[in-house]
């Protein structure tokens, strides 16, 4: 189990271990970090990139490996202009090593233990920090009831496609709902649209449950999930929010 | 020797921003939107802004009488602990030392108060001096309500969560209160140029 440091964060070297492609655009990076101090499922990382002539930039990723992993992974989308994250999704590789400081981020956090109902609201990549509450809950074999509402584009931009299937598939607690925005295979059975005030309806836990909410996206998702489920009834309390632009580099 | 990403060019800034920003910072030209949950919707009818705490007597504005107080156009730069500076961004808003004007306190720090249960935590003496504002208008428009509109809270010398959204008063404290996010990880002071983000920094 992880906890907040009061100490500084300082940056440490870890060392690539593996590189998954999960998506055309999306790579997991697991890393192999000697002194980690542990995390919570929703925290995230610095990450540091220096060149041989001393310039450094920094971005922050959310950490997608659930506590209970010994080996931190960060999920990680390519953005063409960006500047650190094509060099991590496309230059990166195993065994190199590669400057990071965390956990970070005290507030978008979920402990296994919490009775509340949980609803999980998914953007793009913004399933990371979620990914990272599901696995935790799985790894200690939590119940309580979870529901997440994950929108992607098009089915090949689905990360995390066939673990989700496996974990919905053992786990009659956890269900996922999905929508596909712009295209759909044959045979989709999903939602095929933007996240709407129907589609929210029917996903999201009676405003009587008290259910606990974490939405991850770009912003005008999380804006329109958070404004839907206030008019649903729920405490604005209840709902924790990260985002990310298009800046995330 | 210090550490190297092995592979890594960067893509290098021209020196005049370079001055401009932080250690960790890059610069962005659109504006992004970061907040801990959801967007308010106050009721300017109902909207007020409020000194309290430390202070004889409260003082209190409502919508009108806030704007209806001298303003003044500000350009400054503004870096988030999230990595991203944006330069020259132009505001509009009222100078803390106005709404000071005529409050006798002995406090010396502030906790600034949010719809939505926001608080940030400031000495006071960082706020006052032309170092802050309550804002309400971006780029000569009402403040948009992912921005913090109606009106937010201005300090741009320390990262951006010092500047609350949707801000509705600062209550004047003798001793220093850790705010929202002071108190989840983040630095108590938050001066970018010093890159305080976290605790210990």
């Amino acid at each position: 189990m992880g906890r907040l440091t009061v100490t500084r964060l300082t940056w440490q070297i870890g060392e690539v271990t593996d590189i998954v492609q999960e998506t055309p655009k999306v790579a997991t990076l697991t890393i192999e970090v000697p002194a980690w101090s542990g995390h919570l499922a929703g925290q995230h990382v610095d990450v540091r990139l220096t060149t041989d002539d001393g310039y450094q930039t920094q971005r922050s990723y959310s950490i997608a490996s659930p506590p209970e992993e010994a080996r931190l992974a960060l999920t990680v989308e390519r953005l063409e202009d960006g500047e650190v994250s094509p060099y991590l999704v496309g230059e990166l590789r195993p065994k190199d090593s590669l400057e990071l400081r965390g956990p970070i981020g005290g507030f978008f956090v979920w402990r296994a233990g919490d009775p509340r109902p949980l609803l999980l609201i998914a953007g793009g990549s913004g399933i990371v920090p979620l990914m990272a509450m599901i696995r935790h809950r799985a790894a200690v074999e939590d119940h309580t009831p979870v529901r997440l509402l994950y929108s992607s584009r098009a089915f090949e931009d689905v990360i995390y496609r066939e673990e989700l299937e496996r974990l919905a598939a053992a786990d009659r607690t956890l269900t996922v709902a999905q929508t596909l925005t712009r295209s759909q295979p044959a045979g989709w059975t999903g939602y095929a649209r933007r996240l709407d005030r129907a589609m929210m309806d029917e996903v999201a836990w009676p405003a009587q449950e008290g259910p606990q909410v974490f939405i991850c996206g770009p912003t005008s998702f999380v804006e329109a999930a958070a404004g839907l489920l206030v008019d649903h009834g729920y405490d604005p309390r209840w709902i924790k929010t990260e985002r990310f632009g298009a800046t995330g580099g | 020797m210090a550490f190297i990403s092995r592979g890594f060019r960067g893509k290098r800034r021209d020196a005049a921003s370079s001055s401009r920003v932080p250690p960790g910072q890059h610069v962005v030209g659109d504006f992004p939107v970061l907040s801990a949950g959801p967007t308010p919707r106050p009721d300017l009818a109902k909207w007020s802004f409020t000194i309290n705490g430390e202070v004889d007597a409260p003082k209190t504005w409502s919508w009108d009488e806030l704007r209806k107080l001298p303003a003044e156009d500000i350009t400054v730069d503004i870096h988030c602990v999230t990595k991203w500076s944006k330069l020259d961004t132009s505001w509009k808003g009222v100078s803390i030392d106005t709404l000071m004007e005529g409050v006798d306190t002995a406090a010396e720090y502030v906790v600034a108060f949010s719809d939505g249960g926001y608080t940030t935590n400031m000495p006071l003496d960082e706020i006052t001096g032309h170092k802050a504002w309550v804002a309400y208008e971006y780029d000569a428009q009402p403040l948009h309500p992912e921005h913090g509109g109606p009106a937010r809270l201005l300090v741009p010398h320390l990262y951006l969560w010092k500047s609350a959204k949707w801000v509705r008063g600062i209550t004047l404290k003798n001793e220093d209160e850790p705010g929202f996010w002071e108190s989840n990880g983040y630095n108590n002071h938050g001066d970018p140029w010093r890159e305080e983000r976290y605790w210990g920094d």
